[in-house]
């Protein structure tokens, strides 16, 4: 099958390299690394839900995971991931009405993002280790 | 009529539709807006769920799990976040994959993993809630 002739080496518009990073720009970039995180960590969410349903045997196998050190690695980063995510949404909706857009309210509500994102998650960890009685 | 129209770029059919250049108008826009907004009060009742399960053994996670009201959260959580999950992914992969076959693949496999995981994830908490 004859394709199309290969493309002139045309000039190409500025890429992400060429900006100095930004926060806001870091900010986008992190919502859509989360969003792809969150993506492949829901097979943990359906194995979790799945362990609970099939019985002891198979739910002590999730909490051998849950508890080890990577699976605390890893569902500590989810559940930033998860509140970084919720909150960038909450600022995209807060975008969709036409408000926010002013360069100081944007660069504004990307620190209340980020900020928001790593205190509510300590907090929750926080509250979480405690209620587990301790960390182990 | 006619010289109105004149101003618009757009035809009267296609302004008629309401559909832009990618044939399906604002639905994929529109959806994840709605599963985002849906996602907000789901996800937080979902982590105060997960925080009173933390510690618990498996009886009591299954007990739990299984009273309606935690497991109709639960499954509109699923069913929310899977939508959504599919919609953005599938804004990920046309962006950065530009070979036709292979973008038409994740898409399809995309889709697949969205629709495995809310069923897996359902079918759990039916098995809790029904003890089948």
């Amino acid at each position: 099958m004859a394709g199309p002739k290969a493309p002139a080496a045309r000039p190409l518009s500025p890429h992400l390299q060429i900006y100095r990073p930004m926060l806001t720009m870091m900010m986008s970039i992190a919502h859509r690394i989360t969003g792809v995180g969150l993506y492949f960590g829901t097979v943990l969410l359906a194995w979790w839900l799945l362990a609970a349903a099939s019985g002891p045997n198979g739910y002590a196998k999730f909490e051998w995971f849950a508890g080890s050190i990577i699976g605390r690695l890893i569902l500590f980063g989810y559940t930033w991931a998860l509140i970084h995510h919720m909150l960038g949404g909450i600022r995209h909706l807060i975008w969709d009405t036409g408000r926010g857009m002013g360069p100081s309210e944007r660069e504004w509500l990307a620190a209340a993002n980020l900020i928001g994102s790593i205190g509510i998650t300590g907090l929750l960890w926080i509250f979480g280790l405690l209620a587990m009685g301790g960390p182990r | 009529m006619s010289e109105a129209s004149l101003k618009h770029i757009r035809t009267p059919l296609a302004r008629v539709r309401g559909r832009g250049a990618a044939h399906s108008g604002t639905g994929h826009f529109w959806r994840q807006r709605l599963t985002a907004v849906a996602n907000i009060p789901l996800t937080i009742a979902v982590v105060v769920i997960l925080v009173m399960l933390l510690g618990r053994n498996q009886a009591a996670a299954a007990q739990i799990l299984g009273a309606p009201l935690v497991a109709i959260i639960m499954l509109l959580f699923i069913a929310s976040i899977t939508a959504h999950m599919r919609i953005g992914m599938q804004v990920v992969i046309e962006d950065y994959v530009h070979d036709e076959t292979a973008k038409l693949i994740l898409i399809m496999a995309n889709t697949f993993f969205a629709i495995a995981v809310a069923l897996v994830s359902a079918y759990g908490i039916f098995k809790l809630s029904f003890g089948v």
